[in-house]
C-alpha cells in the first residue's frame, strides 16, 4: 500500500492549513475534522487529486452532541480510495440553530439519498441539494427524531431506578 | 358512470320514477350538474394541465406482487415506456438506529437481522465483527472459520433467491422451485447452530453461543454433496436459455463510472466491472486464508448482475469447502474451540452461572447491560449479500453506542433505480428491480 495516512495528512494539511484540524488515527482509519464551509471543496481536492483519488463515497451521517454548544451538529463523511483501498473520515461541526452545510451531491450520485437521510433525522439542512425532503419519516413529521432531546423510553417513568440499572 | 352524479338529484328522480334506467339518469343527472354549477360549457371539465399531458401516472407498488418486497415507485408513463420514475422509500422503517441507542450490544444483533433478512447471519456476524473491533477481541481461527461457513451459506442463501426470483420474473419458474429446497436445507444448518431460521441472531461477540453439533456438520455435508448438482440444473435451465438472455440482455444497465458515482457495491458493482470486493481488499475473518475469485462483469445489465451471482454461489461453495475442511483440521482441545474468551461480554455457561460466583456476576451484567463499552469510533464493513454493509460505531464510554448507523447498500444504490430504469419498458423495469436485489428491510432500516 503506497498511500500512507502520513502523506494524506500532509497534502490535505499543505492545500489547506488550519482549516482542517483534529487529526486521529482511530483503529487505523484517518479521521479529521474540516471547517464547515470548505466541506465540498475538501471532498473535491480528495476526488480530483491525482495521488489521493478518494473518489467513492463509502458513507454519510450525522451526529448530535447536545453539549458542544454552538457546534451541536456533527456530518460525517466516509470516503474510500478504492486504488489504494484507503479509508478515510472527516467531520464538519455545525451550528443547531443554523443546520446549514453544502451539499455533496453535485460530486456524488450517491450522496443524495443519504442526504435526504441525514436531513431527516437530524435536521441538516444541505445547501444546493436538488431534493431535500423527508425520506424515511413521514412527510407530516415536524419534528427530527434522531437528536438527543427524544429520549427512546418514556423519561416520566418513576418505577425503574436509572442509577442502579439504566443505561 | 355513477361517479359523476349528483347523490341529492339522483335519488329525488329515482323516487319519483323507479323505471329510470341508468343511462338516461345519467344524462339527466348531468344536465341538472351543470345547471347547478353555473356552467356554460357542455362538457365536464377536467383538472388544469390535463389534456396537454402526453404521459399516464402510474404507481409501481407499493403492494404490487411484482416488486416483491414493500417499493413504490411512481412512473411516468408514455405508452409502455418509462419516461420519469419517483421512488417512495420509507414505508417499513423501524427506527433501529434510534433504538440502537438505548441497547447493549448483544441487543443489537437481533436488529441487524431484519436488515437484509435473506442473509441475516452476515449481517449478524458484521455487527459481531465490529463489536468485536471496538473492543479488540482476537477471534480464534477456528471461530473464523465457522464463521465464514454460516457467512457463505447466507450468500449462497441471498444470492439463489434473487436469481431464481429474476427466473420467475421472466416467466420461469421451475428454476425457483429447485433450488428453494436449498435455501430450506441452509436454514436447517442455521436451526441446528443457532435455533432459528430467517431471523437468525446467531453468535455472540467472541464466537458462538454453542459448538456446532455433528448434525450441523452432516448437514453441511450433505448440502455441499447435492446443491451444486442442483445449481448447475438450474444454471442450465436459465443461463443460455433464448427467452431468459433476451429479457435480460441490456435490460437496465450502468456503467462501471456510473455505478461507482452511485455507491454501488457487491454484485451489482462487480457486474459493472469493477472487482472491489471487501472479502479480498479489506479481509475479515480470516477471509485471507482462503483462495477463491472474484467475478465480475462487463456490461452491468440484468444478465451481468444473474452471472456474477451464479459464479459467486460457486465461489460460496469453494470457501465453504475448504473451510469446513480447515476446521476439520483442528485436532485436541482446538477442535472445541467455538468463542474467544471475552467474559465481560461473552455469556458464561449456564452450569456455571449457578456454581461461580464470577460468572453468576457476569451473566448478570451482560443480561442487564450493565458493562461500560471502551470510547472510541469504529467503522467496518463486510461483504453482505448485496453490497458493502457497513457499521459506524460511535461510543462515548457508556453501556449503548452513543451512535450507531448502519451502512445499508441497498438504500444506497437503490436512488440510481430511477434513472437505470428511464426509457425502458415496464416489464423491463421489474426485471431490473429483481435483479438489483433491494430488500425492503434493509432499504428502510
Amino acid at each position: 500500500m503506497s498511500l500512507t495516512n502520513e502523506i494524506i495528512q500532509q497534502k490535505l494539511t499543505e492545500k489547506f492549513g488550519e482549516q482542517l484540524s483534529h487529526w486521529e488515527q482511530t483503529y487505523g482509519m484517518l479521521t479529521f475534522i474540516a471547517e464547515k464551509d470548505i466541506n465540498v471543496k475538501v471532498l473535491q481536492f480528495l476526488f480530483d487529486d491525482e495521488e489521493l483519488k478518494f473518489r467513492f463515497l463509502t458513507d454519510l451521517q450525522a451526529v448530535h452532541y447536545p453539549d458542544n454548544k454552538g457546534a451541536e451538529l456533527a456530518v460525517v463523511y466516509h470516503l474510500h480510495n478504492l486504488v489504494d483501498n484507503v479509508r478515510i473520515r472527516f467531520k464538519v461541526f455545525t451550528d443547531i440553530a443554523k443546520p446549514d452545510v453544502f451539499t455533496a451531491t453535485s460530486l456524488y450520485a450517491s450522496a443524495n439519498f443519504m442526504e435526504r437521510e441525514t436531513y431527516d433525522f437530524y435536521g441538516i439542512n444541505f445547501v444546493g441539494h436538488p431534493n431535500l425532503i423527508r425520506i424515511l419519516n413521514v412527510d407530516e413529521m415536524d419534528y427530527f427524531p434522531l437528536r438527543k432531546e427524544f429520549p427512546l423510553e418514556d423519561q416520566t417513568r418513576v418505577d425503574k431506578d436509572d442509577d442502579m440499572f439504566g443505561r | 358512470m355513477m361517479i359523476c352524479l349528483g347523490g341529492r338529484n339522483f335519488s329525488q328522480r329515482n323516487k319519483g320514477n323507479q323505471v329510470h334506467n341508468d343511462t338516461l339518469c345519467f344524462l339527466v343527472n348531468l344536465a341538472s350538474l351543470c345547471e347547478t354549477k353555473n356552467m356554460t360549457s357542455e362538457h365536464i371539465l377536467l383538472p388544469e394541465g390535463s389534456l396537454e399531458k402526453q404521459t399516464t401516472t402510474l404507481n409501481l407498488g407499493p403492494t404490487h406482487p411484482a416488486t416483491h418486497g414493500v417499493f413504490q415507485n411512481i412512473l411516468e408513463m408514455d405508452g409502455e415506456r418509462i419516461m420519469k420514475a419517483t421512488s417512495t422509500v420509507g414505508y417499513i422503517h423501524r427506527a433501529f438506529e434510534k433504538i440502537a441507542e438505548r441497547r447493549a450490544l448483544y441487543q443489537i444483533t437481533p436488529l441487524t437481522d431484519r436488515l437484509n433478512y435473506c442473509s441475516s447471519p452476515i449481517n449478524n456476524m458484521g455487527w459481531h465483527i465490529t463489536c468485536e473491533k471496538l473492543l479488540a477481541v482476537q477471534t480464534p481461527k477456528r471461530v473464523d472459520y465457522l464463521r465464514i461457513i454460516i457467512m457463505e451459506l447466507a450468500r449462497i442463501s441471498d444470492h439463489l433467491i434473487c436469481s431464481s426470483i429474476m427466473g420467475v420474473d421472466t416467466g420461469a419458474f421451475t428454476g425457483f422451485l429447485y433450488v428453494m429446497q436449498y435455501r430450506e436445507m441452509i436454514y436447517e444448518i442455521y436451526e441446528e447452530v443457532c435455533g432459528s431460521r430467517l431471523t437468525t441472531n446467531m453468535g455472540r461477540i467472541g464466537g458462538f453461543e454453542r459448538n456446532f453439533t455433528n448434525k450441523a456438520f452432516q448437514k453441511l455435508e450433505q448440502f455441499l454433496a447435492e446443491y451444486p448438482k442442483t445449481l448447475k440444473e438450474f444454471e442450465n435451465l436459465l443461463t443460455r436459455n433464448r427467452i431468459f438472455m433476451e429479457r435480460t440482455i441490456g435490460c437496465g444497465p450502468i456503467s462501471a463510472e456510473r455505478a461507482l458515482n452511485y455507491g454501488f457495491t457487491g454484485p451489482n458493482l462487480r457486474a459493472a466491472g469493477v472487482d472491489y470486493d471487501i472479502r479480498v481488499h479489506t479481509p475479515y475473518s480470516s477471509y485471507e486464508d482462503f483462495d477463491f475469485k472474484v467475478p465480475v462483469g462487463t456490461t452491468g445489465d440484468s444478465y451481468d448482475r444473474f452471472l456474477v451471482r451464479n459464479q459467486e454461489m460457486w465461489q460460496s461453495i469453494e470457501i465453504i469447502k475448504q473451510a469446513y475442511q480447515k476446521v476439520q483440521g483442528f485436532k485436541g482441545a482446538e477442535s472445541e474451540v467455538y468463542h474467544a474468551d471475552v467474559p465481560a461480554y461473552y455469556l458464561p455457561e449456564k452450569k456455571d452461572v449457578y456454581t461461580k460466583m464470577e460468572a453468576l456476576i457476569y451473566h448478570f451484567k451482560i443480561i442487564m447491560g450493565e458493562t461500560e463499552m471502551p470510547v472510541g469510533e469504529v467503522y467496518s464493513s463486510v461483504e453482505g449479500g448485496n453490497g458493502e454493509l457497513g457499521f459506524y460505531l460511535i461510543s462515548d464510554g457508556g453501556r449503548t453506542p452513543y451512535r450507531l448507523h448502519f451502512r445499508r447498500p441497498s438504500f444506497i444504490y437503490y436512488q440510481a433505480y430511477p434513472e437505470m430504469i428511464k426509457d425502458s419498458m415496464l416489464s423491463d423495469a421489474i426485471i431490473t428491480m429483481s435483479s438489483l436485489n433491494l430488500i425492503a428491510g434493509e432499504l428502510d432500516a
